[in-house]
């Protein structure tokens, strides 16, 4: 689940991590108002679940309260990457002396929590790990004993000379590292992480993306998510415990397993077809799940046909089938339906859609040509 | 012979009384799995099935049957808690089932069963199978059949698809492992290859992977230094959106080496024979064997 960058903001500062002052407006005239509080040089930024919101015009400066108006006018209702923005943070306007970058990520190949950390901050830093690589520095920390404070104050003169300003950004690194473990984050960042003309070192730009798994353990964390920042099927699938993600084409993929449904996705392609998602209805599937993902299938009106792939193991074939038939009787499919069933109770959940009047294919080769061909237009 | 289960395994079931794990340890019996116990706190002194005796702790169940193998059915909030005690009851291979463990808690578990010298399979795997020998997890019996190709994978259902098409065309099979589709997990590629490579049983070996992490780049090494049996691989995600993704810390990581394209060429360039579709399987694996 991705945070918002005010409510990363927040979480930090929670912390003890230096942030400047800032609030969220939700229409121009609390823009104004919060500039006003603040001072009136501000900046106003977009806050979306997308990155570049600096290059898509989404963060802008403002000289006075009136310009920060215009600015969360403007900014208000903007589409960044697909999605609206419908909420703006205000927060002074920084003078800014260097950038610097500092981050968590649990890493797979070496298993523990990494921080990196970089002099070369700011909009750029993918470009600087692929062409300067010796300017990001990095280090796996053994959970057992945490951030030790010399490995932090280590990377901490990494940013800066100066040694209050390289323990100001070690007490941070070990603050952030806290905050991993503390709300269950799988990233952690502070980018541009500055030090300001005065010599104060200041978080910018914070985003914190939480682990999925952590949200039932965590009902604090799990109520800061904004759903209306997010697209509304994806929405619906979560509800319904399904994996949902909304592609380009027109053949709506059902299967069960991720690894499945990659490899379906990929063999309707082979295939000369273009998928319109990948949904997973996961490993124990009821047929209300079934019911919920052909739901969310049959309301994109670039669906031309719907292909079910299931492989039973622990999903069991006569679930799948009675959730196929179940949803007929609720809503109508509008498109063809091609089904694949193998694997466990592969005789009774064919039956049962046979005697719905639907047919089952059990090699996947076959299935998938079909669906392809069938969202094919037809040939005058 | 075959890799990590055979006759000789003798197991414990975690969560052996909860849905899954009470449907799934009858599946096991039912296969001929040497099932000795089953734990779940509070239960100890029931019978389960009127055969398996049921304990309160993991060091009870290993102190009184001699388990030397663990699988975890148990709800996510406390798997991280079961794998700690399977290790700590020293058993030595510990095969975790349960999906949607929060990763900081694997980088917890994993230093800890590194130090007792046990091997986690998983988490959020379908274990493994020896055909006709013995079966720990999920996956299908039915469609499974002994013979000689050594299947690792890290996906669920795609590995049973493979299989599939593996047994209906006469090609059974050693031992089939699933290492789960977690971030981070016990066992690697490399652990399953270098096993394989070392099994009498074993001519040849099918990895199936797919997108993130590079894992499959540095399994692709290993097949080239060290492993002299035919591997034939597949990725999975040749289509998957390049969205999703973790910031900038992610891409300072991993570039773009968790792309399905990118682990289809180290494959290749490995001397893996890469399949373009599951159905490949059989062919390729005839053609190199």
């Amino acid at each position: 689940m991705n945070l918002h960058e005010y409510q990363a903001r927040d979480i930090l500062r929670t912390h003890g991590i230096p942030v400047p002052p800032g609030e969220v407006a939700t229409t121009p005239g609390e823009a104004r108002a919060i500039a006003e509080r603040l001072g009136g040089k501000v900046v106003v930024k977009a806050q979306v679940h997308a990155g570049g919101r600096g290059k898509a015009g989404g963060v802008k400066l403002a000289k006075s309260a009136a310009e920060a108006e215009a600015h969360a006018k403007a900014i208000l209702g903007m589409k960044i990457k697909g999605l609206t923005v419908q909420k703006v943070l205000v927060a002074p306007a920084a003078e800014i002396a260097t950038e610097s970058y500092v981050g968590f990520i649990v890493d797979r190949a070496s298993q523990r929590p990494v921080l990196i950390v970089s002099p070369a901050g700011g909009i750029d830093i993918e470009e600087v790990a692929a062409k300067a690589p010796e300017k990001i520095h990095r280090l796996a920390v053994d959970p057992r004993y945490g951030l030790l404070p010399h490995q932090a104050l280590t990377l901490g003169f990494t940013l800066y000379r100066d040694v209050k300003q390289a323990r100001a950004a070690a007490d941070i690194m070990q603050k952030l590292y806290g905050v991993v473990y503390a709300v269950g984050a799988s990233l952690v960042e502070i980018n541009p992480l500055v030090t300001t003309p005065n010599g104060s070192v200041q978080t910018l730009d914070a985003k914190i993306v939480i682990d999925d798994n952590e949200l039932e353990r965590r009902p604090e964390i799990a109520a800061l998510r904004d759903v209306s920042a997010e697209a509304p099927e994806e929405v619906a699938a979560r509800a319904a415990g399904l994996t949902f993600i909304k592609l380009d084409g027109d053949v709506g993929c059902c299967v069960n397993g991720a690894g499945l449904a990659m490899a379906t996705m990929d063999l309707v392609k082979y295939y000369g077809g273009e998928p319109a998602n990948f949904l997973d209805i996961g490993g124990s599937s009821n047929p209300q799940k079934v019911v919920a993902a052909l739901r969310i299938m049959t309301s994109d009106p670039r669906v031309k046909v719907i292909l079910f792939n299931i492989f039973g193991g622990i999903t069991r074939g006569d679930d799948v089938a009675n959730g196929i038939v179940q949803a007929t009787k609720e809503f109508p499919l509008k498109v063809p339906i091609v089904i694949r069933l193998t694997g466990t109770n592969e005789g009774e959940g064919i039956a049962i859609l046979e005697r719905a009047g639907f047919s089952a294919l059990t090699d996947m080769d076959a299935a998938v040509k079909q669906a392809v061909a069938l969202a094919k237009p037809k040939a005058a | 012979m075959s890799v990590f289960i055979d006759q000789s395994t003798r197991l414990v079931v975690q969560g052996i009384t909860g849905r899954d794990g009470s449907f799934h340890a009858k599946q096991m019996i039912d296969y001929g799995t040497k099932v000795v116990a089953g734990v779940t706190p509070g239960k100890g002194g029931q019978r389960f099935e009127g055969a398996v005796p049921v304990f309160n702790t993991v060091a009870e169940a290993v102190h009184a049957t001699e388990a030397n193998t663990s699988v975890i059915y148990v709800p996510a909030a406390v798997a991280a808690s079961a794998i700690f005690e399977a290790a700590d009851s020293g058993i030595g291979l510990i095969i975790c089932i349960t999906e949607g463990i929060p990763v900081l808690d694997m980088t917890r578990v994993l230093p800890f069963i590194h130090e007792r010298g046990a091997r986690l399979i998983g988490p959020n795997c379908p274990g493994l199978i020896s055909p006709d020998k013995s079966k720990v997890g999920i996956i299908p019996g039915n469609i499974c059949k002994p013979g000689k190709i050594g299947v690792v994978s890290r996906s669920g259902t795609l590995t049973y698809e493979i299989v599939h098409q593996l047994s209906t065309n006469g090609m059974g099979q050693s031992t089939c492992v699933g290492i789960g589709g977690d971030p981070l997990i016990g066992t690697s590629f490399i652990h399953c290859l270098a096993a394989f490579e070392a099994d009498p049983q074993t001519a040849a070996i099918v990895m199936i992977g797919e997108i993130g992490g590079t894992d499959e780049q540095q399994a692709a090494e290993f097949v080239k230094e060290k492993v002299k049996k035919p591997v034939v691989g597949f990725i999975a995600g040749q289509t998957a959106p390049p969205g999703r993704r973790m910031g900038h810390a992610g891409a300072i990581i991993s570039g773009s080496s968790g792309t399905a394209a990118d682990k289809m060429a180290a494959l290749a360039k490995a001397g893996i024979s890469v399949m373009k579709r599951p159905a490949d399987v059989v062919p390729l694996l005839k053609e190199r064997m």
